[in-house]
């Protein structure tokens, strides 16, 4: 823990703590038992050592009481991990309500990431101290994984597939983001660093740059340029299922099931629109799969959100 | 154990199964367990020679933090053949098919296993499998890791992946063959009166590691022909572009590859109760609670897979039920750990070369069990998945546990198997080395792992270089630490002194019969009487003790 040969990653978000007060349980609990093991090897081999190659010892054939001693022992201790393990990482994967979105993209081999202001960033992340920050995330290609040892969180970035994690920062200051699932050639070099700036340091440097379109504003746009809007009419008399206040709410599907209307759903309907059809409509919207990036995507999604003010509250229920 | 075999020893020269024959095809064509059982020692030694030197190219890059001594891609090849290569073709194979061929038949007193042109086969099939590895690690090499990820392997990696792939499929099958023939062996062809129970530890392990060949080696080979037909023929099974689901191969490489891990360590278990019991002098302490806690960690192996996966994108409660589940496999290893120790205590300690291994193996499993609680607590896990602190924790058990095993068996059983002595001092002088050494290397991986620094990284940030350096250093002396027994085992073949029947004054029926044994293992079948250890029998081995303690005054 000395400055010059540290033992522990820098606590830089609201769980690092806890994951860290964990892990010391965890090695005092080890060091306990390897100190007793290596004792009782070094103590016994000493004291028991052969004295003449005519000793011929005792048998014991063992003892029940002492195997269910220790098996109880371990047992209990490691229901006492597991249950506090479990129960961190229960609440850790909770983001809390109010958290502003990140859309990450993880491509060989580089992380490209939109703030919902539109901002966009490669291998950076810029975020205010001490707001919960949600971050919605894809592949490309293969399997990535996005790591801030200093936020103590890690997620595997899917291809075909939105994964999420969050963080709330508690320090400022620049901090390695790796990933962590080997992704070919360059896969230690895709990394980069999170900078978490004062909340107005921040406002400051999003607003640095020439006041472009959010994310919303761009999916918009898609949204015409595309023609989703021929229909999905805000009316709910097109084609289409009307998007005015869908996101958040469970949908009724065709074949009888309900799903709720999350990122991964309106990814999936719009990439693959008959995989889960809404009741009561034909089967008759194209897929867009290979048309639309998968930033597109987010965007456009971006768009449907901003078109339920209440969703996230709902989705968090 | 007693044997009604009149002991067979020092008229030399007497046949036996090494000098049976002489020529190339007495060797390539032998049914003899012993012979195969040799013939996998020299095919897995030169593996382990190879995967050495990958890792040493690993150790040797990473000394500093830039990529200077070989580019991205050759490095990702290098880390990748090294966890291939020690994987399938040393680590799995060492115990079972080298002492386990070698011992299995003779502890129980069977003349040779159930069939002995199918392990013959497994031999050829693993060389086979090798070939092609071989071939794929020379043109080209392969960078997906062992692991196999979809859908880079399957789509995106430039590596020669099937060729790879087809040399993990095939000595998946050498496993097999030598999983169901310990199974046949162990239920069919034990001597008369050695029931279940008075079974050497040993044989326990290798039929709860033949359980778990058998179950979970399909599974795998399944999952690599997947990966195949995707690569091959563009069909959608683990690519998402391809309509098929990354994360399916996770599970299906883990179901084998989790189990496959105790495939390594409940041989090198067995190795261990042995050791203990012989170099303590005493009846192995709680017998039943060992060999069943190796059929509890078989079973166990199969229901913990989703531990690997616990940042894949699974869902969080299945993420919480094999964390749960992952947590009862620290019962029977505590068990064992527990009861070799009661072993010790009251016992004849000797620090022979094999004993030395078994206790640094207690020390280093307990090690690398502990630091597996770390990885099983979700909350950890999270930080930790996929970094130094995973390849810490694998070494300690794969490198610490397996390999000291395999070592302290070699060792052991080495008097019977070459039927010379090796040098003694060496022995101890070089199990030393491979502890501290081992220690060196992978002990700081702990730290820097929990600083963060991922695995499979080829350059890294500055802060991370001093423990890189420790353990490159380490992994220096480690590998001075397994060249010194290469010498002098092969120098012993030759040049050692004669081994009797019984150099350690160990129970079990292979010390019955002469050093090397007789091409049928004995000259008449044994007949048990007794359980196994039974140390405190007066016997004439004492006899023989007694003789030899007056004549080293």
């Amino acid at each position: 823990m000395g400055e010059g040969f540290p033992l522990f990653p820098e606590q830089a978000s609201t769980i690092a703590e806890g994951v860290d007060q964990l892990y010391a349980f965890l090695v005092a609990v080890s060091v306990f038992f390897s100190v007793l093991i290596f004792a009782l090897i070094f103590y016994f081999a000493i004291r028991y050592r052969r004295r003449s190659d005519l000793d011929m010892p005792r048998p014991i054939h063992g003892s029940t009481a002492l195997e269910i001693f220790w098996s109880a022992v371990p047992f209990v201790i490691v229901m006492v991990m597991f249950g506090w393990g479990a129960s961190l990482y229960f609440k850790n994967s909770r983001p809390p309500e109010g958290a502003m979105d990140m859309h990450v993209v993880g491509k060989q081999w580089m992380w490209k990431i939109q703030h919902p202001e539109g901002r966009r960033e490669i291998n950076e992340l810029h975020v205010p101290l001490g707001r919960p920050v949600r971050l919605i995330m894809t592949s490309e290609d293969v399997i990535h994984s996005f790591y801030v040892p200093a936020f103590r969180i890690k997620m595997d970035v899917l291809p075909g597939r939105y994964t999420t994690a969050w963080f709330e920062a508690t320090k400022t200051g620049k901090f390695h983001l790796f990933c962590a699932e080997y992704c070919g050639n360059e896969h230690s070099r895709m990394g980069g660093a999170i900078h978490v700036m004062e909340p107005h340091a921040y406002d400051l440097w999003l607003s640095g740059v020439e006041a472009g379109e959010s994310m919303a504003e761009i999916g918009e746009r898609l949204f015409h340029d595309l023609r989703c809007d021929t229909c999905h009419r805000p009316d709910g008399g097109g084609r289409g299922p009307t998007l005015d206040d869908v996101f958040g709410r469970s949908v009724a599907l065709s074949g009888g099931e309900t799903v709720i209307a999350d990122e991964a759903y309106l990814r999936e309907s719009i990439l693959r629109p008959r995989a889960k059809r809404v009741a009561g409509f034909q089967p008759v919207m194209p897929t867009f799969q290979g048309q639309v990036s998968e930033e597109q995507v987010m965007e456009i999604i971006a768009y449907i959100k901003s078109l339920a003010s209440e969703g996230e509250r709902r989705l968090a229920r | 154990m007693i044997a009604t075999a009149p002991a067979p020893t020092a008229v030399e020269p007497r046949e036996h199964y090494l000098n049976a024959g002489y020529g190339v095809k007495s060797w390539l064509l032998t049914t003899d367990h012993k012979r195969i059982a040799l013939l996998y020692l020299a095919s897995i030694t030169l593996f382990f020679v190879l995967g050495g030197a990958f890792a040493v190219l690993v150790r040797l890059e990473l000394v500093t933090p830039e990529g200077d001594l070989m580019r991205s891609e050759t490095y990702n090849k290098m880390f990748a053949m090294h966890g291939l290569i020690m994987v399938f073709f040393f680590l799995i194979p060492s115990i079972p098919a080298v002492l386990g061929n070698f011992l299995l038949p003779i502890m129980i007193g069977a003349r040779d296993l159930a069939f002995p042109r199918l392990n013959l086969a497994s031999w050829y099939v693993y060389t086979l499998g090798g070939l092609f590895t071989l071939g794929a690690a020379t043109t080209g090499g392969v960078d997906t890791g062992w692991t196999f990820y979809t859908p880079y392997s399957s789509t995106y990696s430039n590596g020669a992946v099937i060729a790879t792939a087809i040399g993990v499929f095939i000595v998946g099958f050498s496993s097999i063959l030598t999983g169901l023939n310990f199974i046949v062996t162990i239920h069919k062809m034990r001597a008369p009166g050695l029931t279940w129970f008075r079974l050497p530890l040993f044989v326990w392990a290798h039929y709860a590691t033949s359980l778990v060949i058998m179950l979970g080696t399909p599974v795998l080979t399944a999952a690599i022909l997947l990966v195949g037909i995707e690569r091959m023929f563009g069909i959608g099974i683990f690519d998402p572009a391809l309509g098929g689901d990354p994360v399916l191969f996770q599970h299906l490489f883990w179901f084998y590859s989790h189990p496959a891990v105790y495939i390594m360590i409940l041989p090198s278990m067995g190795v261990i109760s042995e050791l203990i019991a012989c170099f303590s002098r005493k009846r192995i302490f709680g017998y039943n609670l060992i060999a069943f806690s190796s059929l509890a960690i078989a079973a166990l192996g199969f229901l913990v897979w989703g531990h690997h996966m616990f940042v894949s994108g699974q869902s969080v409660y299945a993420g919480i039920v094999f964390s749960f589940l992952s947590f009862f496999v620290a019962i029977p290893s505590a068990i064992k750990v527990f009861n070799w120790i009661a072993t010790l205590y009251k016992g004849s300690v000797s620090y022979d070369t094999p004993m030395l291994y078994a206790m640094g193996f207690i020390g280093l499993f307990t090690i690398g069990g502990l630091t597996g609680l770390f990885l099983s607590t979700l909350a950890i896990d999270v930080h930790v998945h996929d970094t130094y602190f995973v390849v810490a924790h694998f070494h300690y058990i794969m490198v610490g546990g397996a390999m000291m095993g395999y070592l302290g068996g070699i060792h052991f059983w080495w008097p019977k198997i070459s039927g010379r002595l090796y040098p003694e001092g060496w022995g101890r002088f070089s199990a030393l080395v491979i502890f501290v050494g081992f220690n060196l290397t992978f002990f700081p991986q702990f730290i820097l792992g929990y600083l963060g620094m991922p695995r499979r990284y080829h350059v890294y940030p500055e802060e991370f270089q001093v423990l890189n350096v420790m353990s490159s250093a380490g992994a220096t002396i480690l590998g001075v630490g397994y060249l010194i027994p290469l010498i002098y085992l092969v120098w012993s073949m030759r040049y050692g002194p004669r081994a009797e029947a019984n150099p350690w004054g160990a129970k079990g029926l292979e010390w019955e019969t002469a050093s090397p044994p007789p091409k049928e293992n004995f000259e008449q079948t044994p007949v048990v009487t007794e359980e196994a250890y039974n140390y405190a029998r007066e016997s004439e081995s004492d006899v023989s003790k007694l003789n030899r303690a007056i004549s080293s005054v």
